[in-house]
């Protein structure tokens, strides 16, 4: 059989925004055989196919540092065939699955499985964290190395945080020999307990056991006298309180190796939305308030954020139909996720264009130690088209996404994906 | 403007009953006005009323319950209802069936009122979401528990003539009680002034921020009270232990014969039950003269006959517009 070559695409008068290289210029780019082969005015070059841009931004891919693709295990829920179409679908060209699946990604196996499971999907790049722990049941340290060397781009116990300070501190010195990150969902959970909401006056009003903002922040600042310690490159997943943001703020004017990524809902939704008992807003780290959306999109016109990311996490109609109690934590909504970034960011005059991008291309990329998220010559092709100004009504029910437990369920928003490309491949065109 | 042309001008228009955080001070004298025309039921010889007849009440309770379930049965019963008890104390996640399958599989047997009480705050919500029958709330976790609540405020409205100006002390476990929060809701909008009482490890997250006085120390605001409201330490609730015994919290807060002799001699002394004498009550004053407990428990069945009469004539009213 004959090597499949793969077509060449040319992008006319797009707006190319490159926030690693500093770019943010009307320009023509060409990709050929999976790479970036010229940027420049007026390319005259022949293409198997032309993408008129006109009035369009042409980015990296972008990078979500944090999905939940529920495979394996949670098959219904969600596939990482399925996710990697919702996340094409939402722009993104590369996401790192977190290991809490059933059972766990704790070993060099499961993340060769993932692995798998992306390339047969052939949308989205995928890559996976490993377990810091074993199960991540938070006592003994999981194979880390072997699965650094399976490919692992770093460690995390997400959906809960390393509680024992000695098992923590094993971690980071064992992981320090790898050059890998590890990242935490920081939430105490002697403090945090049971509770399902932001401890304040709306869960006392609710009835609804709290979670006290420190449950979260006094982790992270624990975490960050470790990271003092061990030199080891650490990850704040998904901060929430304006308490984070000041330790994180504290921690990189000392020049520790310190990053950190916010969410959609951490940026956009407060604990207000819990008043119903509707579940969609059920969410850990839970919905904070106003004051702390503040200070996170304060810490992002500051550049303290590094990444933002989705926290994409499908969950059935039906066990979201529980008890507020009960029913699980989590939003999906990889596929509105720019819009909202935009609603949030932009539109708040928080930032502009090249600065969110960064936070969505590039800084990522490097917190993940990979060549990715920018788009020059000889770079790998992986880019979006978007339309800034194109309006459109988010319908959970026409999701790539087997998650239905959007909250964002008939919004209007900002923004439409157009193109995805991966490695040169048309992987998601927008309907017409 | 009397009472009487209050009542006639007023229109009932809820299917559920919830919680009393939305109501209108209004609406909850309605209710007590409406519970009024059904107490003189329980001394009739024959104690059935028609209102209800052909419709079916469903007590669903996944919590203990004496005087609630009780007495909702006995108020469905009174006011001809049919009556399902429903019971399931463990969770019925556990059991594998959800409360909304619950819910739904009741209805389709022509369930027309749901009496639900649950150990998850917001589950009553939740049912008025996914079903059509009337929904009432006969207490959720530490959310709500407007029954009690009402049944509390008929009480001293009974003995008092009207709750203006009184100081109604609540005392004990706040963080964890859905009749302190319905008590707040209900005593305030009915011109009362409020004070929780207890230790701070009891109290919940922003207490400061609803319409009440706080105190951590009995024997310094118990003369104020007009009222005193004793409520039980949810033990079953409790994480940890706010506090280091049963011993220190009677000596800080119980309402021993001893403190009440500081109270002025005509407090009302209540409590919503059960009782732990000898813990936040001491026997001798829970069966003194100055105790309306039993009393409580007597309005309960005119208050629960109101609601379950309104909610019905409620759902009746908006079954017609369609």
């Amino acid at each position: 059989m004959a090597k499949m070559i793969s077509e060449t695409i040319l992008i006319k008068n797009g707006r190319l925004i490159d926030p690693k290289n500093k770019v943010d210029r009307k320009a023509d780019i060409l990709l050929a055989d999976g790479q970036v082969v010229k940027i420049g005015k007026n390319l005259t070059e022949t293409a198997d196919r032309l993408i008129d841009a006109t009035d369009k931004i042409v980015a990296p891919g972008l990078i979500d540092l944090h999905v939940h693709f529920r495979e394996p295990g949670d098959e219904e829920e969600e596939t990482i065939a399925s996710g990697s179409a919702a996340a094409v679908a939402g722009g993104f060209t590369s996401v790192v699955c977190m290991p809490n699946t059933a059972p766990a990604i704790d070993e060099a196996t499961a993340v060769e499985y993932v692995h798998r499971m992306g390339r047969q999907a052939r949308k989205t790049y995928i890559y996976v964290m490993g377990a810091i722990t074993k199960e991540r049941a938070g006592k003994e340290l999981a194979e880390m190395g072997l699965m650094a060397q399976a490919g692992a781009v770093g460690f995390t116990d997400d959906g809960s945080g390393v509680q024992d300070t000695a098992v923590m501190l094993r971690a980071m010195k064992y992981a320090s020999m790898f050059d890998c990150f590890i990242a935490q969902h920081c939430e105490d959970r002697s403090l945090a307990r049971n509770g399902v909401m932001n401890a304040g006056y709306n869960a006392t009003v609710l009835g609804l056991p709290g979670m006290d903002p420190l449950a979260e922040e006094l982790m992270l600042w624990r975490d960050i006298q470790l990271v003092k310690k061990t030199g080891v490159r650490y990850h704040a997943q998904h901060i929430s309180t304006a308490g984070s943001v000041e330790i994180i703020r504290q921690a990189k004017a000392q020049g520790l190796p310190v990053t950190c990524e916010v969410t959609p809902h951490h940026l956009l939704l407060t604990e207000e939305a819990v008043v119903n008992y509707d579940t969609y807003y059920k969410v850990n780290p839970p919905l904070r308030t106003q004051k702390d959306i503040e200070a996170i999109r304060q810490a992002v016109a500051d550049g303290v954020i590094d990444a933002l990311a989705t926290d994409h996490a499908p969950h059935l109609k039906s066990e979201k139909e529980l008890e507020f109690l009960t029913a699980p934590c989590g939003i999906a909504g990889i596929e509105c996720a720019l819009p909202l970034y935009r609603k949030a960011l932009i539109d708040t005059g928080v930032c502009g264009w090249p600065q969110m991008l960064s936070m969505l291309t590039y800084k990522p990329a490097s917190i993940l130690n990979v060549a990715k998220g920018s788009l020059a010559v000889g770079d790998r092709a992986d880019a979006v088209i978007i339309d800034p100004d194109a309006q459109w009504t988010v319908d959970s029910s026409k999701f790539y996404s087997k998650g239905r437990n959007c909250p964002y369920q008939g919004w209007t928003v900002k923004t439409k994906v157009l193109y995805t490309i991966v490695a040169g491949e048309i992987r998601f065109a927008a309907e017409d | 403007m009397d009472t009487q042309t209050k009542t006639e001008k007023f229109q009932w228009t809820r299917k559920h009953l919830i919680g009393l955080s939305d109501l209108s001070r209004r609406e909850i004298e309605f209710i007590l006005d409406t519970a009024q025309s059904f107490e003189e039921f329980s001394t009739r010889s024959i104690k059935k009323a028609p209102p209800l007849r052909g419709k079916v009440v469903v007590n669903m309770f996944f919590e203990d319950s004496t005087r609630t379930r009780n007495s909702f049965t006995l108020a469905a019963s009174r006011l001809s209802a049919d009556v399902i008890e429903f019971t399931e104390k463990s969770s019925s996640v556990s059991k594998g069936e959800t409360l909304i399958d619950t819910a739904r599989n009741l209805e389709a047997m022509g369930v027309d009122i749901v009496v639900i009480r649950h150990s998850a705050g917001g589950a009553p919500k939740l049912l008025t979401r996914c079903i059509n029958a009337c929904v009432v709330n006969a207490g959720d976790g530490y959310h709500e528990h407007p029954t009690q609540a009402l049944l509390d405020v008929y009480t001293i409205r009974q003995v008092r003539g009207s709750l203006d100006g009184l100081k109604i002390g609540i005392v004990g476990d706040i963080a964890h009680s859905r009749v302190a929060r319905s008590n707040i809701y209900a005593m305030t909008k009915l011109g009362a002034e409020v004070t929780l009482v207890g230790p701070p490890t009891l109290m919940p997250a922003r207490v400061q921020d609803l319409p009440v006085k706080v105190s951590y120390n009995l024997d310094a605001v118990i003369e104020d009270f007009d009222v005193i409201n004793m409520l039980r330490i949810q033990f079953e609730r409790l994480g940890g232990n706010p506090f280091p015994s049963v011993r220190e919290y009677s000596h800080f807060f119980g309402l021993t014969v001893e403190r009440l002799k500081r109270a002025k001699p005509d407090i009302l002394v209540m409590h919503p039950g059960p009782m732990n004498r000898g813990v936040e009550i001491e026997s001798e004053v829970a069966d003194g003269p100055n105790s309306v407990i039993l009393r409580q428990v007597a309005n309960g069945l005119a208050v629960r006959m109101a609601v379950l009469f309104l909610v019905n004539q409620a759902a009746a009213q908006e079954q017609k517009e369609k």
